[in-house]
């Protein structure tokens, strides 16, 4: 850890009688390397969100790594504070008044120095970090430019570097996920093969909503008639929670449901069976056409426009009417 | 160089006009009472207006009214409000060609007891007094949202209030907060001191500034009245379509926070009129006290920003009523447009509610640690900075929403290179402290305080900055604790050491100082305790506004919500102390307790009605502690030559 813009460093040049600096300064790289060594083997492996796709391990690195860069600034600035009120202090019946310091340049500028050294090197960091892992997890739109390597199929097998793509589809107060590769099949649980890139396509057919798969390290809102791009790649088998993380009327807090990281061929067998079952029940025929957007005005559920707003022809807002049910 | 425009009068104790209307009692006056009459007429007119425009836009069955009635109650409550209590009185009065009364700015100051207090009165120090009730009111109101939230946040699955009330509480406990924070320094503080630090008898704008605390009355009210109408569900942001999609309640939400960007525009502007043209001679930018220079910079900020934020809630509140689709997606408008909107505004916002602290920060530490400000030039380049740079950084908030990613990595760099001038603050704080001699006052206490919170909510921004690590951060209450620990570790704080500075000034009373350190310390631990925790509930995976979280957060929850609870009982400890310090005990402190040499404390307790006797000649910087042959910081009987001549070039009379 060398940051350059240490308090210590600060002080030693701006007194006369560097005793201070120099203490400060030692205090300082003991405490600094100690908290650094402690963050990056202790707490770093267990740091959230974990390690359960690429995306995930990608936030727990960076995570990782502000914290180690943030320790040495945060004990430094606390440090200099403590030393100074414990010697510095108007010990009682002191009325004098403190030597008057108006500035120093080389104090200011080795500070704004550091401090821009600092900022730069996360902006690089944060950047190879943003670009090499396809976008570290994040929605990136309908046009992604962080892509992740995979083949676009049609029809999605296991084994190969196929790009499995799921749709992600939020509403007023759940989720529901199409796999369009499996014949569009709906499912209300959220099952992925490990080790595949995964390309998630969120939407939304009322607010807006985010899709926040927390141990995937995928977060994505959903807004209506946007497809909104993030990919993954699972690397441990396990289930997982998804919560909606963006405020979407008044049952946000109970939008979540679960989803599992099964092996590739597990996840094959399931999926095909989903769609098997849903073609014999007629589901498939049901529901509308794949889109990457949804106009909900306009969903042929189950052949007929059950979504009918009378005599309203304005603004958004008009999913439900008044016979509705307030609560799901 | 600054100007004064007031000619200087002959007599300048004794003169001054009568008091107009001083006879009447006070029922027969214009003020608080009329108001409220007028707002209640106003109410019910517009009411009726908008039943009989929109009644076609009947638009949901779960209310009997239209939103348009709503909203144009609201608008000719306010009207009539304003009409009430007086404020276009003189306006009337020039449309019909009669005389306007001789300086109005100094009626309501020469008046015995409180009536001032509930009038539109435009003595800046007047308005600074209602504005420090307005906002204790405004933080308080908001405070006990926050404890019913964390009330709720106690168990995960046994719940007090409904979705719906939960849901409620928090979209007014947030909203109800930035409102009130936005003005709570540049409001009592501000407006009190500022022309008092720059030397003038008054402000640019009395009218303007005085509206602007008035219209902050109705924006509680109205924002309130959300409760009546079951609240709004899209918390302090109003995302739309959700805000077009819920009930009557976020009309109030959209209205009371335009009107609250009115009021911040108005003191705005005036403040920076004030501030450039109001000088005192001799008050060169270079001796402008700090505090002086934040509420520059952010008057700036709010005259630039919140426009944005006026235009976003009437563009709004037209597709509730109107059923215009600015935002509607499927219509053609973009939901983006309302986030791109809101943030812009919001992200300068933030700046607006952290400048102010640094103000008042700046200014209490060097005079207990009596040394001079370290690297003055250096904490207006922070200032100037972190003002400039708060337009260019707001996409952040967007890292996940679905716009394009191309700007990623432009938006990571700006909100980084913040950091910058803000870590200047605390190259400033921390020059100042070497070789120090640290007195351990209150004000100082919540000053060290500050630096400890405001450390930990920007060093938890840069995490929040970076792309990669926001995505599991972003919208969780990681954020939550983050802005807490700036907003509220540093605005708050900063607040209160303001009240406990300068109270003796500006009422000649000092708060107990026993129950401020009490205050002080349950305050900094139980708002440490609280807050946190909250970075890891949010790293473990806890959005933002649910009331059902994962079980395994309990502990963590009921910790928090229980140290919130104490956090609350500090506050009520101020309350305490804030009551019965200014209504009961009433513990004189008239001089200068701080010994400090900036010009407010040189001016005899209370403050005389036009501030200076004459105007003062500033002869050094507020900062020369310790240096042995420093001079006085003005010269308040400065020769009559002075002035007219070499100081002030110009003078004329500009209607008051």
């Amino acid at each position: 850890m060398s940051t350059a813009d240490t308090p210590a460093e600060a002080g030693a040049s701006a007194s006369p009688e560097p005793r201070h600096g120099w203490r400060l300064f030692s205090i300082w790289i003991v405490l600094s390397v100690a908290a650094c060594l402690a963050i990056w083997f202790a707490w770093y492996p267990h740091m959230p969100p974990g390690r359960m796709s690429d995306s995930a391990q990608g936030e727990q690195f960076d995570i990782g790594v502000l914290a180690v860069s943030a320790a040495p600034v945060i004990i430094g600035v606390l440090l200099y504070f403590i030393y100074a009120i414990v010697v510095w202090r108007a010990r009682p019946g002191d009325d004098s008044d403190g030597p008057p310091i108006y500035g120093n340049t080389k104090v200011a500028a080795t500070w704004i120095i550091g401090t821009t050294l600092i900022v730069l090197w996360l902006f690089v960091f944060g950047t190879v970090q943003l670009v090499v892992p396809a976008g570290a997890g994040a929605g990136e739109g309908p046009s992604p430019i962080f892509k992740l390597a995979g083949t676009q199929t049609a029809a999605w097998s296991p084994g190969g570097n196929d790009m499995l793509q799921v749709q992600v589809i939020a509403q007023q107060w759940a989720f529901t996920y199409r796999y369009p590769q499996f014949g569009g099949m709906e499912s209300t649980v959220l099952d992925l093969p490990v080790n595949t890139p995964i390309e998630f396509h969120v939407t939304s057919l009322d607010v807006i909503h985010s899709f926040w798969a927390y141990k995937l390290g995928v977060k994505a809102d959903a807004n209506p008639e946007v497809d909104n791009v993030a990919y993954t790649t699972a690397k441990a088998t396990g289930g997982f929670i998804v919560r909606c993380n963006e405020l979407c009327g008044i049952w946000h807090g109970a939008m979540y449901n679960n989803g599992t990281v099964l092996s590739s061929t597990a996840f094959q067998t399931w999926a095909s069976g989903v769609q098997a079952k849903e073609q014999t029940e007629g589901v498939l025929a049901a529901l509308p056409t794949y889109a990457l957007t949804y106009d909900p005005t306009v969903i042929p559920q189950l052949g007929k426009n059950i979504v009918q707003v009378d005599g309203i022809t304005g603004a958004a807002g008009y999913y439900y009417g008044s016979g509705d049910p307030v609560t799901p | 160089m600054a100007i004064e425009i007031q000619p200087e009068r002959a007599e300048p104790t004794g003169g001054g006009p009568d008091i107009v209307g001083a006879g009447l009692p006070w029922w027969r006056r214009f003020g608080v009472h009329t108001g409220l009459i007028g707002a209640v007429a106003g109410y019910f007119l517009g009411h009726w207006l908008g039943n009989f425009l929109g009644g076609g836009y009947d638009r949901s069955s779960l209310a009997d009214t239209n939103d348009v009635a709503i909203v144009l109650g609201y608008a000719v409550a306010v009207i009539g409000w304003l009409v009430g209590l007086g404020v276009l009185n003189d306006l009337f009065l020039m449309m019909l060609g009669k005389p306007v009364r001789e300086e109005p700015r100094l009626l309501g100051i020469r008046e015995p007891g409180v009536a001032k207090y509930f009038r539109f009165t435009l003595d800046h120090k007047v308005v600074g007094i209602q504005y420090l009730y307005g906002m204790i009111v405004y933080f308080l109101t908001g405070g006990l949202f926050a404890m019913a939230i964390r009330s709720e946040l106690l168990s995960p699955t046994y719940h007090l209030m409904g979705p719906d009330q939960y849901l409620m509480v928090v979209g007014e406990h947030g909203t109800m907060m930035m409102m009130m924070m936005s003005s709570v320094i540049l409001g009592p503080f501000g407006q009190y001191f500022g022309p008092l630090l720059i030397g003038s008898k008054r402000v640019a704008f009395p009218r303007l500034e005085a509206l602007g605390f008035w219209l902050t009355v109705p924006a509680y009210f109205i924002l309130l009245s959300a409760v009546l109408m079951g609240g709004f569900p899209t918390g302090w942001t109003g995302y739309e379509p959700l805000a077009t999609q819920a009930t009557q309640g976020e009309d109030a939400y959209f209205f009371a926070f335009g009107l609250m960007g009115i009021s911040m525009i108005l003191a705005g502007f005036n403040m920076i009129v004030t501030i450039i043209n109001y000088r005192a001679p001799g008050m060169r930018w270079s001796r402008l006290p700090m505090f002086i220079w934040s509420m520059f910079t952010v008057s700036f900020l709010q005259v630039l920003a919140v426009p944005v934020l006026v235009g976003a809630c009437f563009m709004a509140l037209m597709d509730r009523t109107f059923q215009t689709a600015f935002f509607a997606n499927q219509l053609g408008g973009s939901s983006f447009l309302y986030e791109d909107l809101f943030w812009f505004f919001g992200h300068p916002e933030v700046y607006i509610l952290a400048l102010p602290g640094f103000g008042v920060i700046s200014e209490i530490i060097s005079v207990f640690c009596r040394k001079p400000l370290f690297g003055y030039k250096v904490s207006i380049a922070g200032m100037l900075g972190v003002g400039l740079a708060s337009f260019f950084v707001w996409q952040h908030h967007l890292f996940d929403s679905g716009i394009n990613p191309d700007m990623r990595p432009l938006f990571m760099l700006t909100t980084e290179v913040i950091s910058i001038p803000t870590g200047f603050i605390f190259l400033v704080a921390m020059g100042t402290f070497w070789k120090a001699r640290i007195r351990f006052s209150i004000p100082m206490l919540f000053a060290l305080a500050f630096y400890f919170n405001f450390l930990i909510g920007g060093i938890s921004g840069v995490f929040l900055s970076d792309v990669p690590a926001d995505t599991t951060e972003h919208g969780s209450f990681f954020v939550m604790a983050h802005f807490h620990y700036t907003i509220m570790g540093g605005l708050i704080f900063a607040f209160f050491a303001g009240i406990y500075y300068w109270l003796p000034k500006m009422t000649g009373i000092k708060l107990n100082e026993r129950l401020g350190k009490i205050q002080f310390w349950t305050m900094f631990i139980f708002f440490n305790t609280t807050f946190l925790p909250l970075f890891a509930l949010g790293m473990m995976g806890m959005p933002r506004r649910v009331f059902e979280y994962a079980r395994n957060l309990e502990t963590l929850n009921d910790w928090v919500s229980i140290s919130a609870f104490c956090l609350g009982v500090s506050v009520l400890i101020f309350v305490i102390n804030f009551v019965m310090s200014v209504t009961f005990w009433r513990e004189p402190e008239v001089g200068n307790p701080w010994r400090a040499r900036s010009l407010e404390w040189q001016l005899p307790t209370p403050p005389p009605p036009d501030n200076f006797r004459r105007v003062p000649v500033i002869l050094a910087s507020p900062y020369d502690y310790g240096v042995p042959d420093a001079l006085p910081v003005a010269d308040f009987n400065p020769p009559p030559g002075v002035i007219g001549s070499a100081y002030a070039p110009a003078s004329g009379r500009v209607e008051g």
